[in-house]
C-alpha cells in the first residue's frame, strides 16, 4: 500500500467509528422517541422495526389527556416546573452572593469554605435524605413544595457556587472600580456593573440547577405523599403500572421530560466539566 | 493554546492582584456601603452558610445521631421522642444478609462500572482527538444526547431495550452465532429471556446503562485534556521513531494523570450511589438481593413498617465509604487549582 493510500484507509477507519460511537450514543434516546411514535402493534413485537412506519400521535396524546394516577400530566409538568423554577430563583440569588464573596475577597476561613463545598457536593443524596425528611416533616412541610425546593436548594448550591465563583473572578475588578470612583455605591456598582456582566455565568448555574430539580427521583418520591404533588420523575413510574407495561405512553412521557433538559444540557455542559474537572484539564 | 480550553479562560480570570494591594483599596471604600470592610464577604455569605449548614452539615449530624436512635412513626409525627438504641441500628445491619448482599453489588457494580466508562470513555476521548473538527464536532452532539437524558428516562429507555419480548437487546443476541452468544438454559432463541429479575442480569443491564450514559463526560473531559498537551511532545516522539502505543502510553497517558485521577475518583462517588436508574430497572425497591447501598438505605428507612434509624446506620456506612473518596477528588482539586 502506498502511503497515501494508507493514509486514507485509516481517514475512513476513523470516520467510521466516529460514527458507530454516534450511533451507540444517539440509538437509545431515538428509540425512546420513535417507540412514543409506533402503533402498538409495532412496538409489542420480538421483531426489530428501525422506524415507526405507521407513525401515529396516538400516544402522546393519550399521555396528554389521560394522564396518569387519577391527574394529567400536565399537573406533574407544572409541579416539576415549580419545583425547578422555585430552586432556580432561590439557589441562583444565594450563589451569586457566595460566589461574589469568595471571588472578590480574600478572608479568612475562605480556603475552608471552598473545600466544604467540594466536599458537601459529593455526599450521598440518599444519605441526606433521611435527616431531611424529618426535618421537613417536623417543621411541617411535608406535602409542601416549600419543603421539596428548599433540599433541592441545598443540593444544588455548592456546585452553583463553585461554578458562579469563576465567572465573578473573570469580571476586571477596575471596572468596579471605575464606577466607584464615578461615585456609585457598592451596591450600584455591584448591580450596574458587575451583574449584567455574570449575567451568562447565572443562567449557566440556573440552567445547572434547573435540570438537577428537574431530574429528581428520590426526594420528590419521598417528600411528596399525594399524587396531586408528583413530579415527572415520579409520576412516570405509575405508567409501569399493574396490568403490564405501555410502552407506547412511557416513552411518550419520557421523551417529554427529556426535551427540556436536552435544551438546557447543551447550552450548558461545558461549564459542567470544567468545573467538575476544575485546574485538571488546564493546558 | 488557551483558546481550546473554556477552563483555562474562566481559571485565568480568577488569578488576582496580591492581597495587600486589594486590602488597601477595600478599606478606602468601606463607608460606602455603612459596613466593615473586613464583614462584606461574611455577610455576602451568610445565605449561602446558613443553606450549607442547615441543609447540608446538620442533616449529616443528624444522620449519625439518628443512627444510634430508634426512629419509627412516632418519632416522624414527634409524639414519642427518638430513644438511645446504642449500636443496636449497626449490629441488626451488619446481621442482615441483604446489607452484605447490598455491599457486594455496591463495590462490585462501581468496579466494573467505572473500569468501563474509563476505558471506553478514554477511547472516544482519543478518538474525537484525531477526527476531522467537523466530524468531532457531529460525534460530541450525539454523546451530548445520551448525556443529557434524565436517570429516570435512562432507566425507562434501558428498562424496554431489555425487555424480555420486546427489547432489542433479545434481538440483537439472537443474531449473533450461537458460538458467541448460545441462549440460557439451552432454550433454542434468547427471545423472553428476563433480564431485570435477578441480581446478576440486573446488574449487567445497570452497567450498560451507565456506561451508556456516563461515558461522554469522560471523552469530553479526555479531549480537552489532550487538546493541551503540546504538540511538540508528539513530534518529538516521531522523531524518536516512537510507535503509536508508545507514545500513548509514554506521553498521552502521563500527561492527561491528573485528568484521569479527577475523572476516576468522580466515576467511583457517582456509581457508588446510583439510585434512580436502577430504581427504574428493578421496578421500585422490589428484589431485595440486587439492593445497593443507596437503594437499601432508602428502602429499610422508608418501606413500612418506617425505620429510618436503621437507614440512617446504612447511610453512614455509605456516606464514610465515600467521605473517604472524596478526600482524594478534593486534595487533587486543591493541588491544581491556586484557592
Amino acid at each position: 500500500m502506498t502511503p497515501l493510500a494508507r493514509k486514507r484507509l485509516g481517514k475512513i477507519l476513523l470516520n467510521t467509528a466516529g460514527v458507530l460511537v454516534f450511533l451507540y450514543a444517539v440509538f437509545p434516546v431515538y428509540w425512546m422517541v420513535a417507540t412514543g411514535f409506533k402503533e402498538n402493534d409495532q412496538i409489542f413485537t420480538t421483531e426489530f422495526i428501525p422506524f415507526p412506519t405507521h407513525f401515529t400521535f396516538d400516544h402522546f396524546e393519550r399521555v396528554l389527556t389521560e394522564g396518569v394516577a387519577n391527574n394529567s400530566i400536565w399537573l406533574y409538568m407544572r409541579n416539576s416546573a415549580i419545583v425547578a423554577l422555585g430552586t432556580v430563583l432561590i439557589g441562583s440569588a444565594f450563589a451569586l452572593l457566595s460566589a461574589t464573596a469568595i471571588a472578590r475577597f480574600r478572608f479568612k476561613g475562605r480556603g475552608v469554605f471552598l473545600v466544604v463545598l467540594l466536599i458537601v457536593q459529593m455526599l450521598p443524596a440518599e444519605g441526606l435524605l433521611i435527616p431531611l425528611y424529618m426535618m421537613v416533616k417536623r417543621v411541617g412541610l411535608g406535602d409542601n413544595f416549600i419543603g421539596l425546593i428548599i433540599t433541592q436548594v441545598a443540593l444544588t448550591l455548592p456546585f452553583g457556587v463553585w461554578m458562579l465563583r469563576t465567572f465573578v473572578a473573570a469580571v476586571p475588578k477596575s471596572l468596579e472600580e471605575a464606577a466607584w470612583i464615578d461615585g456609585a455605591g457598592r451596591m450600584q456598582a455591584f448591580w450596574r456593573v458587575l451583574f449584567p456582566l455574570v449575567a451568562p455565568g447565572l443562567v449557566a448555574t440556573s440552567i445547572f440547577s434547573f435540570i438537577t430539580a428537574w431530574n429528581d427521583l428520590v426526594f420528590a418520591l419521598y417528600l411528596m405523599s399525594e399524587s396531586e404533588g408528583y413530579t415527572m420523575p415520579v409520576a412516570l413510574q405509575y405508567f409501569f403500572g399493574q396490568k403490564g407495561v405501555d410502552w407506547g405512553a412511557i416513552m411518550a412521557g419520557s421523551t417529554l421530560m427529556t426535551i427540556p433538559v436536552v435544551v438546557f444540557f447543551l447550552l450548558v455542559q461545558r461549564r459542567m466539566v470544567s468545573g467538575l474537572v476544575a485546574g485538571a484539564v488546564k493546558g | 493554546m488557551t483558546t481550546a480550553n473554556p477552563t483555562t479562560v474562566a481559571r485565568d480570570g480568577g488569578s488576582s492582584p496580591g492581597p495587600g494591594h486589594r486590602r488597601r483599596k477595600e478599606t478606602g471604600r468601606a463607608r460606602a456601603s455603612g459596613l466593615p470592610a473586613w464583614s462584606i464577604p461574611y455577610v455576602l455569605l451568610v445565605p449561602g452558610l446558613l443553606v450549607i449548614a442547615g441543609l447540608l452539615l446538620y442533616p449529616m449530624f443528624q444522620l449519625a445521631v439518628m443512627a444510634f436512635q430508634k426512629v419509627g412513626l412516632a418519632q416522624i409525627r414527634g409524639t414519642r421522642p427518638a430513644e438511645w438504641v446504642g449500636l443496636e441500628n449497626f449490629e441488626k445491619i451488619l446481621a442482615n444478609d441483604i446489607f452484605w448482599s447490598a455491599l457486594r453489588n455496591t463495590v462490585a457494580f462501581a468496579f466494573v462500572a467505572v473500569s468501563l466508562t474509563l476505558v471506553v470513555g478514554t477511547a472516544v476521548g482519543v478518538l474525537l482527538h484525531r477526527l476531522g473538527r467537523r466530524m468531532s464536532l457531529f460525534v460530541v452532539i450525539g454523546c451530548m444526547f445520551a448525556w443529557a437524558v434524565p436517570p429516570v428516562a435512562q432507566g425507562v429507555i434501558w428498562r424496554s431495550l431489555f425487555d424480555a419480548e420486546a427489547g432489542i437487546v433479545n434481538w440483537a443476541l439472537d443474531l449473533l452465532p450461537d458460538w458467541l452468544a448460545a441462549p440460557p438454559d439451552g432454550q433454542s432463541s434468547w427471545v423472553g429471556t428476563p433480564w431485570l429479575n435477578d441480581t446478576l442480569p440486573l446488574y449487567i443491564a445497570l452497567v450498560v446503562c451507565v456506561v451508556w450514559a456516563g461515558f461522554p463526560f469522560i471523552a469530553v473531559s479526555v479531549l480537552a485534556g489532550l487538546k493541551g498537551i503540546p504538540a511538540e511532545l508528539y513530534e518529538a516522539a516521531r522523531v524518536d521513531g516512537s510507535g503509536a502505543w508508545r507514545t500513548f502510553t509514554k506521553i498521552t497517558l502521563p500527561m492527561l494523570k491528573p485528568v484521569f485521577a479527577v475523572l476516576t475518583v468522580l466515576s467511583i462517588i457517582w456509581d457508588f450511589k446510583v439510585f434512580s436508574q436502577l430504581y427504574v430497572l428493578m421496578n421500585g425497591p422490589t428484589n431485595r438481593d440486587g439492593f445497593n447501598l443507596s437503594m437499601y438505605a432508602v428502602a429499610e428507612a422508608f418501606k413500612p413498617p418506617q425505620k429510618l434509624g436503621s437507614g440512617a446506620a446504612i447511610s453512614v456506612v455509605l456516606t464514610i465509604i465515600l467521605l473517604v473518596i472524596t478526600v482524594v477528588y478534593v486534595r487533587q482539586i486543591v493541588k491544581q487549582e491556586e484557592m
